[in-house]
């Protein structure tokens, strides 16, 4: 690791004015910032450490939602009463990705940070627009296996690696995020990741000058919940495709249907018009195969990663098979 | 609790220097002073600093677990955090769980069931399931649990799942398995 400094923000609008600088970094788990230091793909003079702020607890909120504090842990949070009670395809996503040692560590807005997977955003020797801007892609001719097949650019095919956030997307929850003054914003989850475009450094909604501070789940939703997640062996490894689902069903007919994906692209995908196919209508495999239609009707793949498009289809007809056998 | 205290110098409002600071972090119930250098990584201090070579560093990115150590009751890899961020934390390493006078029932356990080969993997695998008999025991659920409204229960897909981010190239896996399989029935046994 490179050398740098240490220090303890004292408060979150602290560590949102410490953020300013573009060669700070919060730490608070630590999983994902400090392997990439060991890289070097990290190179900070300075980490903020933010692990003992007081956003560390889940509230209630008033209209009877969940308020999930930015350092309260994966585990912390897959393990509470009320998230497995009423939001079981977030405790599911987050129980499906890594292991419990790093959930023990991993918290929320470290999560919704954390840095692709590519293997060439990881190595400090190969060309990649994202860590090195200009320098080129390349996973597009190259090693591309876990690569994006949605929302794709000519400058990255990144995919956004986590579990977490697919779930939150499913469930339209909110990012708050708080700004050096003290002042307060939030973004949905749905809209706080960002596609590569021709500025693939750039990942998500947060600027420099804040920081995550909670982010806050609707009242419950009710439904069937579903976390499906197809990866290379059963346990620890990043999603090839994975389906985050919300449904309900009555009489056979589709009432509700919040799908959200995993491993297909730089962001949790999430697009209206897939659950909107499904509403309403008598549950059926050339249902399904519409919906799917409309989730990859712009998918390209890049030679190793081809097989995401059929498998992506096949994992959402699988879930919605789940759902209406589960409704019968 | 967290006082605000500050670990290194820092030129903004609200920040102390390092040598104001009695920053100490207990090891199997021994404190000891926070590293010099923040680039330290708790297994790292413990190996290098303190001695305590019993943890052991096997890819040093939180991909194969053999650094396993137990702080503040939570399992984890003590190559990805920095000591200097465990002030006042209490870790337990496989020293501090039993050596060769005075062996844990799981140390007992994997030797019974020669749940190893080469042994690199060993402390990391069983501090590793020392707490996930614990989370067990609270009850919390895993990806193999089918019901996430309920108990969870033991089994040994439970106890594959769990101990998921424990590798062993040796392979001893189905050992090891059965090691922690009879640890659980015994600690279950014993409290009935």
């Amino acid at each position: 690791m490179q050398p740098f400094e240490l220090v303890r923000a004292p408060s979150p609008s602290d560590a949102a004015q410490l953020t300013k600088d573009e060669h700070t970094r919060l730490i608070a788990g630590g999983t994902n910032l400090l392997d990439l230091m060991k890289l070097q793909v990290e190179t900070p003079s300075r980490l903020a450490d933010i692990s003992r702020l007081d956003c560390a607890e889940i509230t209630d909120t008033p209209d009877g939602g969940l308020r999930i504090g930015a350092l309260v842990t994966n585990t912390a949070t897959a393990v509470h009463p009320r998230v497995r009670q009423d939001y079981p395809v977030l405790a599911r996503a987050i129980l499906a990705g890594a292991t419990q040692q790093l959930r023990n560590k991993a918290t929320t807005g470290g999560n919704l940070c954390q840095r692709t997977r590519c293997f060439y955003f990881t190595k400090i020797d190969q060309p990649c627009n994202k860590r090195d801007p200009g320098s080129g892609c390349s996973a597009i001719e190259g090693v591309a296996k876990l690569h994006a097949v949605l929302g794709t650019s000519d400058q990255c095919i990144a995919t956004y690696p986590g579990d977490m956030a697919v779930a939150m997307s499913a469930l339209d929850a909110e990012v708050h995020i708080m700004k050096e003054d003290g002042t307060e914003r939030s973004v949905p989850v749905r809209d706080f990741h960002l596609l590569p475009g021709d500025t693939p450094w750039r990942e998500n909604e947060l600027g420099r000058g804040e920081m995550i501070t909670a982010v806050t789940l609707p009242p419950p939703v009710g439904g069937a919940h579903y976390y499906r997640k197809v990866r290379e062996r059963s346990s620890y490894a990043f999603a090839l495709v994975s389906v985050a689902a919300v449904i309900e069903i009555e009489g056979g007919v589709f009432t509700r249907a919040d799908l959200a994906f995993g491993g297909l692209a730089h962001k949790p995908w999430f697009d209206p018009a897939i659950g909107a196919v499904l509403l309403g209508k008598a549950a059926d495999d050339a249902l399904f195969d519409e919906a799917a239609d409309v989730l990859l009707q712009s998918a390209r793949g890049f030679g190793e990663n081809d097989f995401k498009i059929p498998l992506a289809r096949r994992t959402l007809r699988a879930v919605l098979t789940q759902a209406v056998e589960d409704a019968a | 609790m967290f006082k605000g205290t500050i670990i290194a110098k820092e030129a903004a409002k609200g920040f102390e220097e390092i040598q104001d600071m009695a920053g100490t972090i207990g090891i199997n119930g021994t404190a000891h002073s926070l590293p010099a250098d923040p680039r330290t990584s708790l297994l790292d201090f413990l190996r290098h600093d303190l001695g305590l070579t019993g943890t052991k560093k096997g890819c040093d990115h939180g991909q194969c677990g053999a650094c396993t150590v137990i702080v503040n009751g939570m399992r984890i890899n003590s190559c990805l955090t920095l000591a200097a961020m465990h002030e006042g934390d209490r870790v337990t390493t496989i020293e501090g769980i039993g050596g060769p006078d005075a062996p844990s029932d799981l140390q007992h356990a994997f030797m019974a069931h020669d749940a190893l080969q080469c042994g690199y993997c060993t402390p990391g695998q069983i501090c590793s399931a020392q707490a996930m008999l614990a989370e067990i025991a609270e009850g919390w659920p895993s990806d193999a649990t089918a019901d996430l409204t309920s108990e969870a229960t033991f089994s040994d897909e439970e106890i594959r799942e769990r101990m998921s981010g424990n590798l062993c190239r040796c392979g001893a896996y189905a050992n090891i398995v059965a090691a922690i399989r009879d640890v659980a029935r015994g600690r279950a046994d014993a409290t009935v």
